[in-house]
């Protein structure tokens, strides 16, 4: 026999949950809808008139290269801030696991960067980088390397993904730590007590006990990588150079914000939907079996 | 000139005299709380921040004080593009201001959206004297019948910036003759030899290297005048005379003569730091590079080739103009029609001109800060109103009016990175970028037909 607290009616339960559905209807069904509809007229910015155009938005945008190949540079990017930010964090909250003493301040310092506004971090990186005054340029210069992501494009990816990442690897940190902070000394103690080295006990106990807060920041970080990298990308490279780090975010920016071509931008917001809502099927579909709660 | 114009004024601003803002703006809450309850209120959304800003409040708290008929409440919208996209949700939503300020790239959005604007010749009525203008400033904002659409409100061109001290450096004489981009090129290969790590720079390539190069050699940027003829215009900047200009500067680039620094106005900062000998930029970047500058330097006219050219045509603005917006009530445009005829006084424009150093737009602002003596005790401040006034404009250098024309520029950004960077040649970039941008025009037209 299943223990479940049961409510009687229908409408205390419809009552309990009511908020939560307003919220969605208003925040995404709303909005949601709006973009399907608009995405199958071409509008004049003003409102003045609209075009029945049926799919003809997405026609366009599909035929156009550069928007097939924004599916790959997004690919790139998110996949490496994922890493790159996950990774680094995961090695950060191990060691500060491990530490006895001054682990408050160790901490505190890490946590620091999460602090930073995507767009302000931008600014950060980008005069340390900066093609002719950066400091770190200089230091590369002296190397005898001639840093400019101005006109390199894998070297532009490379300085959005660093400093997208960098603040997020904060965020991934905190919730390392108490994911490996959960985790019963009792157990690991009893496995160094049967002569397992740490790396043993890292693969074959800590790993597998962190899953579930290792799948919740994969998905936490890829739905970062999409969406919220776009104050970065606007002050760092623009989505250039030759649309390098242009990720399909900012290309909606760019056409219904720059462009005032509202059609073609909410055609590719319903992509976008389309691609998240995918994404997340996945992983909860497939990745999540390997997750032991 | 593109959207930066006010920031790059702004990073200026500690370096001029700094009015406090607030103090303006508490002096205009002022004035409008001691006026009397009838008056009018003329909404005004502007992009500028910093010295710009002030300057702006100080006229309309001037025009505010001069008369009791009308009170202009100025409100800054943030950057060109947040601005235009202010004014474009507010109109949705009803709420309209009745000025918006519109950067010259988003001329064609506005001139096609009738219905949601007023043109400036019928808001300003009979009386209305079009020819006092500089033609060359209004033009890019005026109908083909030649009525005026939109107020220029601040005005650039480009033209060359010379660091002398480092031309003497190079043993050059900083008087040579730079009149020609041949001339330069025989110029640059002397700094080169010299070791100058930044021969030239240059802000703003679209709107420099393409936009003003295809006005001041009298060939077209893009069918049907520029556009000006209609929305079915097509690009046409990939002819020989910018594949060989956008070619020259390739290998410029790729032998260190030529330093890209970035799609704004980064090369400045490089210019006034005294590292680059030669800069193209707007003649707006006056206050900055006077107030920065520990050398030498000089105001040219912007090159042209001689092979292309026997003589230069003029060049074309960048900016921002004031669009009247429909909806309101005629008390209202009349409040309107009053301040732009403020705005356009000799006196309001020759200090607007002198204090920011953007174009004059009437004929007589100009003649009054000679008279003042402004361009003696200022060398090179008239250059870009000569270059801009010798000839008269062509239907190659009256102006752009392209629909999207803020991506097609991202366009041209993004393939003259690659010519920068030997990706491509000068005319496969050129050609691709034709392509692109005819994509959006041909989406622009389907937008407003």
């Amino acid at each position: 026999m299943e223990k479940r607290v049961t409510f009687k009616g229908i409408w205390l339960p419809l009552l309990l949950v009511l908020p939560q559905i307003v919220i969605t209807a208003v925040f995404f069904f709303y909005p949601a809808g709006q973009a399907i509809w608009q995405s199958l007229f071409i509008p004049d910015p003003f409102g003045l008139s609209m075009q029945w155009v049926g799919l003809g938005n997405f026609e366009y945008l599909l035929g156009d290269r550069y928007y097939r190949a924004s599916f790959v540079t997004t690919a790139i990017f998110s996949i490496l801030v994922t890493v790159v930010s996950m990774g680094v964090a995961l090695y950060l909250a191990v060691l500060a696991d491990r530490l006895i003493k001054g682990s408050g301040t160790y901490r505190t310092l890490l946590i620091w960067p999460y602090a930073v506004a995507p767009a302000v971090a931008g600014v950060l990186w980008l005069f340390m980088f900066n093609t002719r005054v950066g400091v770190v340029t200089w230091y590369l210069g002296q190397l005898g390397y001639d840093w400019n992501h101005v006109l390199n494009e894998g070297e532009a990816m490379g300085l959005v993904v660093v400093a997208s990442a960098w603040g997020r690897i904060s965020y991934n940190f905190l919730f390392f730590l108490a994911g490996l902070q959960a985790i019963p000394r009792s157990v690991i103690e009893a496995a160094a007590i049967d002569g397992a080295h740490f790396w043993t006990r890292f693969r074959t106990i800590v790993w597998p006990l962190l899953s579930p807060t290792t799948f919740f920041l994969l998905v936490v970080n890829i739905i970062y990588a999409f969406f919220e990298t776009f104050g970065v990308i606007h002050t760092i490279t623009s989505g250039g150079p030759q649309q390098a780090t242009t990720i399909l975010v900012y290309k909606v920016y760019a056409d219904g914000f720059v462009g005032q071509d509202l059609g073609s931008s909410a055609a590719q917001s319903v992509i976008l939907l389309f691609v998240v809502s995918i994404l997340t099927v996945i992983q909860f579909k497939y990745i999540e079996r390997r997750v032991h709660y | 000139m593109p959207e930066a114009l006010p920031e790059a004024t702004e990073n200026r601003e500690g370096y001029t005299v700094k009015h406090s803002a607030s103090i303006l703006a508490a002096a205009a809450v002022m004035g409008t709380a001691a006026a009397a309850q009838a008056q009018t209120q003329v909404d005004f959304w502007h992009a500028f921040t910093g010295r710009l800003g002030d300057l702006v409040a100080e006229q309309v708290t001037t025009f505010n004080a001069s008369q009791s008929d009308y009170t202009v409440v100025a409100t800054h919208k943030g950057n060109y593009s947040e601005t235009l996209n202010a004014g474009i949700a507010a109109f949705r939503a009803g709420e309209q201001p009745d000025i918006l300020m519109v950067f010259e790239v988003g001329t064609a959005t506005m001139m096609a959206a009738k219905g949601a604007v007023v043109p400036v010749y019928e808001v300003m009525g009979d009386g209305f004297d079009q020819s006092k203008y500089i033609g060359s400033v209004t033009g890019y904002y005026t109908a083909p019948d030649g009525n005026m659409l939109s107020l220029p409100f601040n005005s650039s061109t480009p033209v060359l910036w010379v660091n002398r001290d480092k031309l003497a450096e190079a043993g050059i004489d900083p008087d040579t003759d730079l009149t020609t981009w041949e001339k330069v090129g025989g110029v640059l290969d002397q700094l080169k030899e010299a070791g100058v790590s930044c021969p030239l720079t240059t802000a703003w390539q679209s709107w420099i290297h393409l936009e003003n190069l295809s006005a001041y050699h009298n060939v077209p940027f893009a069918t049907k005048e520029n556009g000006f003829g209609g929305l079915d215009t097509e690009l046409a900047f990939n002819g020989p005379a910018q594949v060989a200009h956008i070619g020259a500067m390739g290998q410029w680039a790729k032998d260190g003569k030529f330093i890209y620094a970035g799609r704004r106005n980064e090369g400045g900062a490089n210019f006034r730091a005294g590292e680059c000998a030669l800069f193209t930029e707007s003649s707006a970047g006056y206050a900055g590079i006077k107030a920065e500058a520990q050398f030498a330097f000089d105001v040219r006219p912007l090159p042209y080739w001689e092979a292309v050219a026997a003589e230069p045509q003029n060049t074309i603005i960048g900016g921002a103009s004031l669009w009247v917006m429909a909806g309101q009530t005629d008390e209202e445009y009349k409040g309107v029609a009053a301040f732009m005829d403020f705005l356009s006084s000799p006196e309001i424009q020759a200090k607007w001109h002198q204090d920011t150093g953007y174009l004059p737009i009437t004929a007589e602002a100009g003649e009054l800060t000679r008279s003042q003596g402004f361009y003696d005790a200022n060398p090179g401040t008239d250059i870009a109103v000569i270059q801009m006034t010798a000839k008269e404009p062509t239907e190659n250098s009256k102006g752009l009016r392209l629909g999207s024309f803020d991506q097609i520029r991202t366009i041209i950004d993004e393939e003259l990175e690659a010519v920068w960077s030997g990706d491509k040649d000068a005319q496969a970039a050129l050609d691709s970028a034709v392509e692109r941008g005819n994509q959006l025009l041909r989406r622009f037209e389907q937008a407003n037909r």
